[in-house]
């Protein structure tokens, strides 16, 4: 029904491009005077077609699944009304799985009743909704065809739409900022009504999925965010002991030392490190790294955990060596030529000029690309959720195992999930944070990089 | 001593120099460093994953037994009892009575056996009664077992294989029945509890499905944008600020999205859950800002003198911008649509959020059915405990790692022929 309303939409958006291209071809022909060009008026009555009504299809495609649901409840009001929230919301998954048609064992006969319903709610609404646009189409088609004449400025129409489309197409970067904040403000106040602030906040005990108290709120366990937050930082510090030291150097080398040659070959093998889906560094962290310390650990005597926090760190650490290579390349790059030329001709060496004046010079984009990277680590999600634990601990030990924000995210919003349970809110309430971590780290970093750029150009 | 400057800095040359060598061994180490690093995942990935694309396969004669299949009552019938009546006349050792015997044999072929068996019966039941030539896959034991994975001189008890039954594999690979074919099920079935029978179709569907959608609404909103952007938006407050926005936005943990999209999409407009529509959506709006940034960038390096001219003879404003330097851009402007396609593609989180890493054992049909993405099925295969999903999660990585540098070989073929120098 929905690919064929919006064949429909099409076929009169070409309808109505092709009749009023020729209306205005006959014009011209037979005047010879034309304000716009016929191919606009044909644009003008496409688009005055396809912009409202594509906007009606997909409201209506959005609210038809709520409009029926409610009619179909209203009917079934008497069954419906004694049972619970959860209840009603299990009998109308199981009436909307028996409309379509997957019964499991008898069902009660108001059930299949609203079933039916619902059934026939669906195609009513699916003939509705096709003969509404096609009426409305036939109708601004025939509204467009009628302003076709000499004097009408289709140009200037047709570029006052398309305008109009392009600011929407740039406010949807705004509307998803938006809809992050508002999905997460309001999750996050609909945990907090169950969990006080000072808990998730101050507490060092996170333990979403045992309940603890009996007969409490959220008598699901406790919601102390600080030992989740504490592994996000232990993992991120490992990531950056490693990719902080190697992207440094390897962008020193690539942009002062390097032959040509090895540079030509470098840098892609630095964008394919960089190209490499996170998924895939889980697996080889949890396939060669992971096993590899553990048998290290073990000749040493020293106990890993299987799930060390060093296997995630280390891993990350390597993904987000191109990362940081690639800003202090370009950061390196930027540094006029003459400081270089400088500093050459006082007699220093390359090593020297390189550290004592290109490193320092180009220092504010670095920490910039380092403070991205630092956003990254914190918000990387697949290498630790494969990696790294589970169970929250008050510890800074990379040999053990340790949680992540993202991994408790992930965790506790898989498999089914119910929007009013503290557990689910929780990892809504931990999304809130890492979204304004992330999000000062980046606009500080942003801000870091785009001033220096200015400084020098 | 009365040293000139040229002494003092002769004397201290050789420790500068050695100063310098260092450095440079430091930096050639770091490079080393990232290609080793790059060089042992592959080789791991290759090694432990080159094993899934060919799977151990029996070719088997098998009577269909009338008595145990009859015509009116398909598709029910002792299929697997004809097969293991068949492997018990190849196999002398075995005593049919003996009910262990039996079912440690019936455990050799795979469970989509039987099926195969069926489904050759049911497509032409004149086969009742008559000898069939079928060639099924061996279960993932004795395929580990085939491949050399299994060591036969580890204890019993810690073999998956018994003694006896490496017995029964070894008559029958006497027998010449055994043979490794290629793995076509890797790419030609969906998901599957048994390793042997589990394959990428659902995922490759439901990747193809999201990336369609994904590419549908981010490239016109974004080139949309980005045009507004460059070319017609005043400077002022507003314009920063959606740049600002969409800066940060591309830097927004991906996991964020996925909360988004679990609570905008499924939680408030109800969309289904699982389904490829949802996250097509949702790697649409990470992908909306690389777009945006990789069209600006292209709309820029279009000179001057083009939009000059254009407007010289008379163009409007929309004119210069959709006829000219619009095409003169496409070249950057798909190279950019192209690599930020191929990061969608390998982003797994706010699909693991909005439920695509269901198991589902059928291929979607539609962008609303409930299906896994490739990234999603490599997480599934790599959480699962069966030894075999190990060589097939590194398979599964090697075929999406081959659309990735695929997709990118193309980005840099179309950057290399049609961009232009000015």
């Amino acid at each position: 029904m929905t690919t064929l309303a919006f064949a429909t939409l099409l076929a009169a958006a070409i309808a109505g491009y092709a009749w009023n291209r020729r209306a205005a071809s006959v014009i011209r022909a037979r005047d010879g005077r034309l304000h716009s060009l016929s191919g606009y008026h044909g644009l003008y009555s496409a688009l005055t077609v396809l912009v409202p009504l594509v906007v009606v299809l997909l409201l209506w495609l959005l609210l038809q699944g709520q409009v029926i649901d409610w009619l179909v409840a209203r009917d079934a009001a008497q069954e419906l009304a004694p049972l619970g929230l959860g209840e009603r919301q299990l009998a109308m998954t199981e009436i909307r799985s028996i409309a379509g048609g997957r019964v499991f064992g008898t069902p009660k006969p108001w059930k299949l009743e609203a079933a039916e319903r619902l059934v026939s709610l669906r195609s009513l609404s699916g003939i509705a909704m096709l003969a509404v646009l096609a009426a409305s189409a036939l109708g601004l088609i025939i509204a467009a065809r009628r302003r076709v004449s000499a004097g009408f400025r289709a140009r200037q129409n047709v570029e006052r739409i398309v305008s109009g489309l392009m600011i929407f197409c740039s406010l949807v970067a705004i509307f998803t900022t938006v809809g992050i904040i508002a999905a997460l403000m309001f999750e996050t106040a609909r945990f907090l009504d169950k969990v006080p602030l000072s808990e998730f906040l101050f507490g060092t005990n996170w333990e979403p999925q045992i309940p603890i108290r009996e007969g409490q709120v959220a008598a699901e366990g406790a919601f102390g965010w600080l030992p989740v937050i504490l592994g996000t930082m232990v993992i991120s510090v490992v990531a950056m002991v490693i990719a902080v030291p190697v992207g440094l150097l390897s962008a020193i080398y690539l942009n002062e030392f390097a032959p040509r040659t090895l540079r030509a070959v470098a840098k892609p093998v630095l964008e394919i490190l960089a190209g490499v889906p996170t998924v895939v560094y889980g697996f080889f962290a949890i396939l060669v790294v992971a096993p590899a310390m553990r048998s290290f650990g073990a000749s040493l005597g020293i106990p890993v955990a299987p799930n060390t926090a060093l296997a995630a760190g280390s891993v990350m650490g390597i993904m987000l060596i191109p990362f940081i290579s690639s800003f202090a390349d370009d950061a390196l790059s930027a540094v006029p030529r003459s400081l270089r030329d400088g500093a050459l001709a006082l007699g220093a060496t390359r090593a020297e000029t390189m550290l004592n004046v290109l490193f320092p010079a180009a220092i504010p984009g670095i920490v910039g690309g380092v403070l991205l990277a630092v956003s990254r680590a914190i918000g990387e999600t697949m290498i630790v959720v494969m990696a790294a634990g589970l169970i929250a601990k008050m510890t800074i030990n990379p040999l053990d195992s340790v949680t992540t924000v993202t991994v408790q995210i992930v965790t506790l919003l898989i498999g089914d999930t119910s929007f009013d349970n503290p557990k689910t809110l929780a990892a809504f309430a931990l999304g809130m944070m890492l979204f304004l971590v992330t999000l000062v780290i980046n606009i500080f970093a942003l801000r870091i990089v785009r001033k220096y750029r200015e400084a020098y150009d | 001593m009365n040293d000139t400057a040229a002494d003092i800095v002769r004397q201290s040359l050789g420790r500068r120099r050695r100063k310098q060598t260092m450095l440079k061994a430091f930096g050639l180490g770091a490079i080393l460093f990232a290609f080793l690093m790059l060089g042992i995942l592959v080789a791991s990935l290759v090694s432990s994953g080159y094993k899934a694309f060919t799977q151990t396969v029996i070719t088997l004669e098998v009577l269909v037994d009338p008595e145990e299949i009859r015509a009116d009552r398909l598709p029910r019938g002792g299929f697997d009892d004809v097969l293991a009546a068949t492997l018990v006349s190849r196999i002398p050792q075995v005593d049919p009575e003996d009910r262990a015997q039996m079912k440690a044999l019936e455990g050799l072929l795979s469970d989509g056996a039987q099926f195969q068996l069926r489904d050759l019966v049911v497509d032409d039941p004149a086969l009742i009664g008559q000898v069939v030539e079928i060639t099924v896959p061996l279960s993932d034991p004795y395929d580990q077992l085939a491949k050399g994975l299994i060591d036969p001189l580890t204890p019993e008890v810690n073999r998956r294989v018994k003694d006896d039954e490496i017995g029964y594999f070894r008559t029958l690979e006497e027998q010449g029945l055994i043979r490794q074919a290629l793995n076509t099920w890797l790419l030609t079935n969906a998901d599957s509890r048994f390793p042997e029978l589990a394959g990428l179709k659902g995922a490759l569907i439901g990747s193809a499905w999201a990336l369609l959608i994904c590419f549908a609404i981010s490239f016109p909103l974004g080139i949309g944008a980005a045009i507004y952007l460059e070319e017609f938006a005043p400077r002022n407050r507003v314009s920063d600020f959606i740049e600002v926005n969409i800066n940060n936005l591309a830097a927004v943990p991906s996991v964020v999205f996925g909360l988004l999209a679990l609570a905008v999409f499924i939680g408030w407009f109800g969309l289904p859950r699982s389904a490829p529509l949802v996250g097509g959506m949702t790697l649409a709006l990470m992908t909306m800002p690389t777009i945006i940034i990789a069209t600006r960038a292209a709309l820029k390096a279009v000179p001057p003198s083009i939009r000059e001219a254009a407007l010289g003879v008379g163009a409007s404003k929309h004119q210069v911008v959709f006829g000219h330097v619009l095409p003169l851009a496409m070249p950057g402007i798909l190279t950019g649509t192209i690599i930020g396609l191929a990061q969608a593609l390998g982003e797994t989180a706010p699909l693991l959020l909005i439920g695509m890493n269901a198991f589902i054992t059928s291929a979607p049909d539609t962008p609303l059915d409930s299906a896994t993405a490739l990234p999603t099925q490599i997480f599934i295969w790599a959480d699962s405990p069966e030894r075999g999903f190990v060589s097939r999660t590194s398979a599964a990585i090697l075929v999406l790692l081959t659309f990735l540098i695929t997709m990118n070989a193309i980005a840099i073929f179309l950057r290399s022929r049609f961009e232009r120098k000015w």
